[in-house]
């Protein structure tokens, strides 16, 4: 176990530079941020003075090279918008986002197992019906859509939630709700379709010859077994979270990683931009390998 | 006889299905008192585990609907008690092993906390439970059960695991315990081990024993009485004896007559050329001798049979002397040329002239070929034989030889039995007209009848078109009728070698003994005698 987690590390550091790189350069093929952040009217000399303070008049290569020696010491270099260290503007950011993905997975996790697991208990049942609607309807509707609507009805409309911004719990609910929809649609159905043929099993009969309650059966005997393929998909969508999720934090001004990215990149911000990608990588390659552990922990056959 | 302890009275079963409905049960009636062993015979698709699924409300209906019928136990009918009532009862009361333990234990938990569980789960506590889960896997003799508790199904044999099974099964000392094919997936000497501590358990608990299995030998060994089904219906019933000496239903003495291990035994022709040569042949995995200085020879028209259990390195003789494995060390001589160290293109020739026939034909025929692909797939890839035109009547040749029809030439593999799909894997195998055919338990999964109709058939190749076999195979009776030359393996070695009538007669190993011994005869007379001179011992 030690080891494969070890062995994933290994690989993910070579990804890790592999992306780095790749960022680094296609970034700059995007212009000259001077362009952006300088007024209409400036001069050439504003320009090339603005590029020398930033070392932007650098051959590429060394730009780069002088990245790299930074980076040993974690410095990600300045946000050319905030004139802060990027990796404290990313940070900063993050701390929104992960909170923000973390409560609308934990809600999705419980959710979907729990309706999903029922449905496919009695599968064709009126229960097993409403469930797929549901989900097919979550999983097929436009997040942005649903914000909007979601601001119309219950912000505009009902005055119960505020549209935009953070500050009280109550400003989370609508973030989180629209969130949670789709990834909570899409793993319904793979737990519902993964525990359908959980329950298929022969262990499962046995469990019945037993005399084993049904809820016991579904939940301690079935489950552990079907929550394997769930947790890949919970992964995959948890991923897509970390990224930040810019549709939804631009919707509702809440101040995340998806937001600040999109941002910086329209700026041209490199050094945000570059910060922003390697952190968020290294949330999702800690994720996965808290997904390995998890694999581990739920199938002993892995583990011995 | 002592009042009947569960009886089953006119029990009819419909299953729902796409293509129609099958009467699966029709009008089956059985009963088992205390201390007594029911076996239920039948090959697949006879019913006969229908009746025990439904005792134990583990028909799912749909698609199954209950037509007519009661199951009277201690004065309920349990086919109108509820849910919660069922629940109670099974596994207190009436209990249940399955033939494939490694699949009817849970893999995610611990065979302890599987066991427990049987006790909590009817409210026993957890420590008294536990210590009665201690107390009965030392019984059915797993070392260590203390350590055995905290492990996990993967970590046990396969005897192992129905041991554990059935101790779970025993926890709260059930009045009846129902044993579905118990030991068909076991190799025979832990079949012999596993059956002698089911006998032991029932001595000590005088428990009812419902057996349901396909084979007669373990029925002779185990049961007092009988009933036989086929297609739904009890076509026979008796005592043991009865039903052995002096069965009444044609489809009894079908069944009887076609038990392997009766025919004469066949006599090696020494005058034939040698076609195959295997010289000190072995293979290793990392650390695991899987097979250690194979030798032996392959005359043509002989049929050489490798016997013996799960693990003695049988199929990786075979795929190392097909080069599907690369050997360690040893040659193997095909008509005088090393077949290990000939070129690719030699090769590709030789892979013609050797054909294989697998276990499983649902899995080596691929279900989107029809017939005639499957079987015109090879001409293909060795660019030789029959033109395009003449192709499909040759098909429909083969299809013949091997006893199917032309018809058939169209039709896809799942559209036919198990009998019939072997039928068609032969088929596909002599259409390269080789010279050997590796039959890899090619008879194993096939029900005795058609296990029967399939070893003449290959018997009748053998002598008409002169083709040798190589028959690897862990049921002996199939062998003694088929093979006139036997070799005996046990972890990676050959132990014994030679005429199938010295192997079976005049055996010289121990090992070879006790795989004759373990072997179960289907006349229980046999048996008897057997045991009476303390074979098992």
């Amino acid at each position: 176990m030690i080891k494969l987690i070890g062995q994933r590390a290994i690989a993910s550091i070579f990804s890790l530079l592999v992306l780095m790189v790749l960022v680094f350069f296609l970034s700059r093929l995007t212009g000259d941020p001077a362009v952006l952040f300088l007024p209409i009217d400036a001069t050439e000399q504003m320009k090339e003075e603005f590029r020398r303070l930033h070392g932007l008049d650098r051959p590429v290569l060394e730009q780069f090279w002088f990245y790299l020696q930074d980076l040993a010491y974690l410095d990600f270099g300045e946000s050319l918008r905030k004139a802060r260290p990027a990796l404290e503007v990313v940070l900063e950011a993050y701390a929104w986002t992960l909170p923000l993905a973390l409560i609308t997975m934990a809600l999705v996790m419980v959710a979907a197992i729990v309706l999903g697991s029922l449905a496919a208990f009695k599968t064709g049942g009126f229960f097993d019906r409403l469930v797929s609607i549901i989900s097919l309807i979550g999983a097929s509707a436009p997040d942005f859509w649903i914000a909007i609507v979601a601001i119309v009805i219950f912000s505009i409309g009902l005055g119960w939630l505020p549209t935009s911004g953070v500050g009280t719990p109550v400003h989370w609910i609508l973030p989180v709700a629209v969130l949670f929809i789709r990834p909570f649609g899409l793993v319904v159905q793979v737990v519902r379709g993964s525990m359908l043929a959980a329950l298929q099993a022969p262990y499962v009969k046995t469990a019945r010859a037993k005399g084993v309650k049904n809820l016991p059966l579904i939940f301690v005997h079935t489950l552990r077994n079907g929550m394997l393929p769930v947790i890949t998909v919970m992964g995959d969508q948890a991923a897509a979270l970390l990224n930040g999720a810019v549709i939804v934090e631009t919707i509702f001004g809440f101040p995340g990683i998806g937001k600040l990215m999109i941002d910086s990149i329209l700026q041209r911000d490199f050094n945000v931009v570059l910060a922003a990608i390697m952190v968020t990588a290294l949330a999702i390659f800690i994720m996965n390998v808290l997904i390995d552990i998890a694999y581990g922990l739920l199938d002993p056959r892995i583990r011995y | 006889m002592s009042e009947a302890l569960l009886t089953v009275k006119n029990l009819s079963v419909d299953f729902h299905t796409a293509r129609g409905t099958v009467h699966a049960v029709r009008n089956v009636s059985w009963s088992v008192s205390r201390g007594e062993t029911l076996a239920i015979l039948g090959e697949s698709g006879s019913g006969k585990s229908v009746s025990a699924n439904a005792i134990m409300n583990l028909l799912d209906s749909p698609p199954a609907e209950i037509v007519s019928g009661e199951i009277l136990y201690d004065g309920k009918d349990l086919l109108k008690i509820s849910q919660e009532e069922h629940r109670a009862l099974n596994g207190k009361k009436i209990a249940m092993i399955f033939q494939d333990p490694l699949g009817h234990l849970n893999p995610v938990y611990s065979v302890g906390w599987q066991i427990v569980e049987m006790m909590t789960a009817h409210g026993r506590p957890h420590d008294l439970a536990h210590k009665r889960a201690l107390e009965l896997i030392a019984r059915v003799g797993i070392p260590e059960p203390e350590k055995a508790m905290r492990k996990y199904p993967h970590q046990f044999s396969g005897g192992q695991r129905q041991r554990l099974m059935i101790a779970m099964a025993l926890m709260l000392k059930p009045d009846i315990l129902i044993a579905d094919e118990p030991t068909t997936a076991l190799d025979v000497t832990i079949q012999a081990e596993v059956l002698a501590l089911l006998k032991e358990l029932q001595a000590e608990t005088d428990m009812a024993l419902v057996l349901i299995s396909h084979d007669l030998g373990v029925v002779a060994e185990i049961a007092d009485r009988i009933v036989v089904m086929n297609e739904g219906e009890i076509v026979e019933s008796g005592t043991v004896r009865e039903v052995y000496h002096e069965a009444k239903h044609p489809y009894t003495r079908k069944l009887i007559a076609a038990a392997p291990g009766k025919g004469e035994i066949k006599i090696p022709n020494r005058s034939s050329p040698i076609l195959l040569s295997v010289e000190k042949l072995s293979k290793s995995y990392h650390s695991f001798h899987a097979l250690r200085d194979a030798s032996f020879t392959v005359a043509r028209a002989q049929s050489l049979a490798i016997v013996g259990e799960s693990g003695s390195g049988k199929s990786t003789l075979a795929r190392t002397l097909l080069r599907l494995e690369t050997a360690d060390s040893g040659h193997v001589y095909w008509k005088g040329k090393d077949l290990l160290t000939m070129s690719a293109r030699e090769l590709l020739g030789v892979r013609r002239e050797i054909q294989m026939v697998f276990q499983d034909p649902t899995q080596s025929l691929n279900p989107r070929m029809s017939v005639y692909e499957l079987i015109a797939e090879g001409w293909d890839i060795h660019k030789l034989m029959p033109a395009r035109q003449e192709r499909r009547a040759r098909v429909i040749e083969l299809l013949e030889q091997v006893g199917l029809i032309a018809e058939h030439i169209d039709r896809y593999p799942h559209q036919f039995s198990g009998g019939q799909r072997q039928r068609i894997a032969i088929a596909r195998a002599l259409a390269l007209e080789p010279e050997l055919i590796i039959c890899d338990e090619a008879v194993s999964a096939l029900d005795v009848s058609i296990q029967a109709q399939v070893i003449a058939l290959l018997d009748s190749l053998r002598q008409r078109l002169g083709i040798s076999f190589i028959f690897i195979a862990h049921d002996l009776g199939v062998v003694r009728d088929f093979a006139d030359t036997v070799i005996v393996m046990k972890a990676g070695e050959i132990v014994e070698m030679g005429p199938t009538a010295q192997i079976f007669e005049a055996p010289r190993e121990p090992y070879t003994k006790k795989l004759l011994a373990s072997n179960l005869d289907p006349d229980p007379d046999v048996q008897a005698k057997r045991r009476a001179m303390g074979i098992y011992a």
